[in-house]
């Protein structure tokens, strides 16, 4: 018996928050969810919040990695957050370090981070008019 | 059956001169021990072995690891324990039990019997000698073992070093059980204080090979899935020398060379500024 894990949207973020230890097919099924929700609300961030999760294997590990570089395809940035230290250092000891990901140690560390990115990729969309003008 | 004779003839021995016995044996234990163990205090736990080994004598065994001399080995446990706690070696320990033999020699009448049985008691004293010495070394080993997990306790503090910025100094040499222990920390402390930069300082860190780069590898990975940065700190000129001379990579881990320029950074990078005023008045 699968449950779905729900997608809450928070304004433009949507925020992801894993309460039980995922199976092979939550996590998959975590993965199409989270696609299609990105793509209906046009959101520009997504956080996943793993602060409930005690266990991890590599396969939800990658599933991690992965939907990250998916959700930066459908240009959304993804913040992992609230990871515990056994986690952090079980996903070191399988050799996965999830290079493209950006992680927060809070909820709310994670949400203003998402914030000045957004403040700062509005300020580069008017750069190259600055630079035309000058 | 020769067992039997031969303990029969051992307890007629024993005590028939039991109160003698005893005292001489406490006599020749003190002095071996060089006062470091009151007389009263050796007097007290030999007489209690003492008896138990008459009384195990008496059971018609000779044989140290009989069923028998459990009492006689659960005191010389406690013997043999005390000793290597309190720091005296094992000849001083082992001589407790060894010293018997002499005292027993002046008392046998030279009978065929009796060689025969002193011969089978010094069997039976050198079995238990031996396993004093056992006991004496698990002892140690255990103190050992548990002084090792104390000392790891010990040098690995984990100080705040500013509000959002903690330091690991490390000191010693670093091993996988060593690392652990370390990263478990600091990660804990990472979360228990809302710090987003960790510094670890390996000044103290008397070398860095490949194994020790690897660790740190490990930790700042780990630091930095949970959501911290970490800064490795106190890379002195022959170790910046070893790292490069065996090739490894720190990738995009910043690397400072003092604790200051370490937490300057871990300051830029949370958005601190420290700025410099005129020197404040001592305070009162």
């Amino acid at each position: 018996m699968t449950e779905r894990v729900p997608i809450l949207r928070i304004r433009q973020v949507l925020l992801v928050s894993i309460q039980t230890d995922l199976d092979d097919q939550d996590v998959l099924l975590l993965q199409d969810d989270l696609a299609q929700a990105v793509v209906d609300s046009g959101a520009h961030g997504v956080v996943i919040d793993i602060t409930a999760v005690e266990i991890v294997d590599s396969f939800v590990g990658r599933m991690l990695a992965t939907i990250a570089s998916l959700s930066r395809l459908l240009d959304a940035q993804t913040v992992l957050v609230g990871m515990r230290p056994a986690v952090a250092i079980t996903l070191v000891e399988l050799g996965l370090s999830l290079g493209g990901v950006r992680t927060a140690l809070t909820l709310d560390k994670g949400l203003r981070m998402l914030e000045d990115d957004r403040v700062e990729r509005g300020s580069e969309g008017t750069a190259p008019d600055a630079v035309a003008h000058a | 059956m020769a067992d039997k004779h031969v303990s029969e003839r051992l307890i007629a021995l024993l005590s028939g001169r039991g109160e003698d016995l005893g005292a001489e044996w406490a006599e020749k234990v003190t002095g071996s021990l060089g006062g470091r163990v009151a007389r009263a205090e050796v007097e007290r736990e030999l007489r209690e072995i003492y008896a138990a080994l008459v009384a195990a004598l008496s059971d018609g065994s000779v044989d140290g690891y009989d069923e028998a001399f459990g009492e006689v080995r659960a005191l010389l446990t406690e013997l043999s324990r005390n000793r290597a706690l309190q720091g005296f070696t094992p000849t001083e320990t082992a001589v407790s039990v060894f010293a018997l033999k002499q005292v027993l020699e002046p008392s046998l009448v030279g009978e065929d019997s009796d060689a025969d049985a002193y011969l089978r008691f010094a069997a039976l004293l050198d079995t238990l000698g031996l396993f004093t010495i056992e006991v004496y070394s698990r002892t140690r080993e255990e103190l050992i073992a548990a002084q090792a997990e104390q000392l790891l306790e010990l040098s690995t503090p984990v100080v705040k070093l500013w509000e959002g910025v903690i330091g690991v100094p490390l000191v010693g040499t670093l091993d996988s059980a060593r690392t652990m222990v370390v990263m478990e920390k600091m990660l804990q402390a990472l979360i228990d204080t809302g710090s987003e930069q960790a510094i670890i300082d390996i000044t103290g860190v008397p070398t860095v090979d490949t194994e020790v780069a690897q660790h740190l590898l490990k930790t700042v990975v780990a630091a930095r899935l949970m959501g911290a940065e970490c800064t490795i700190s106190g890379i002195r000129p022959q170790i910046a020398q070893t790292i490069v001379a065996l090739g490894i990579d720190f990738g995009d881990i910043v690397t400072k060379s003092t604790l200051a320029d370490a937490l300057r950074h871990a300051l830029r990078r949370s958005g601190t500024t420290v700025s410099r005023t005129a020197p404040q008045a001592g305070a009162r």
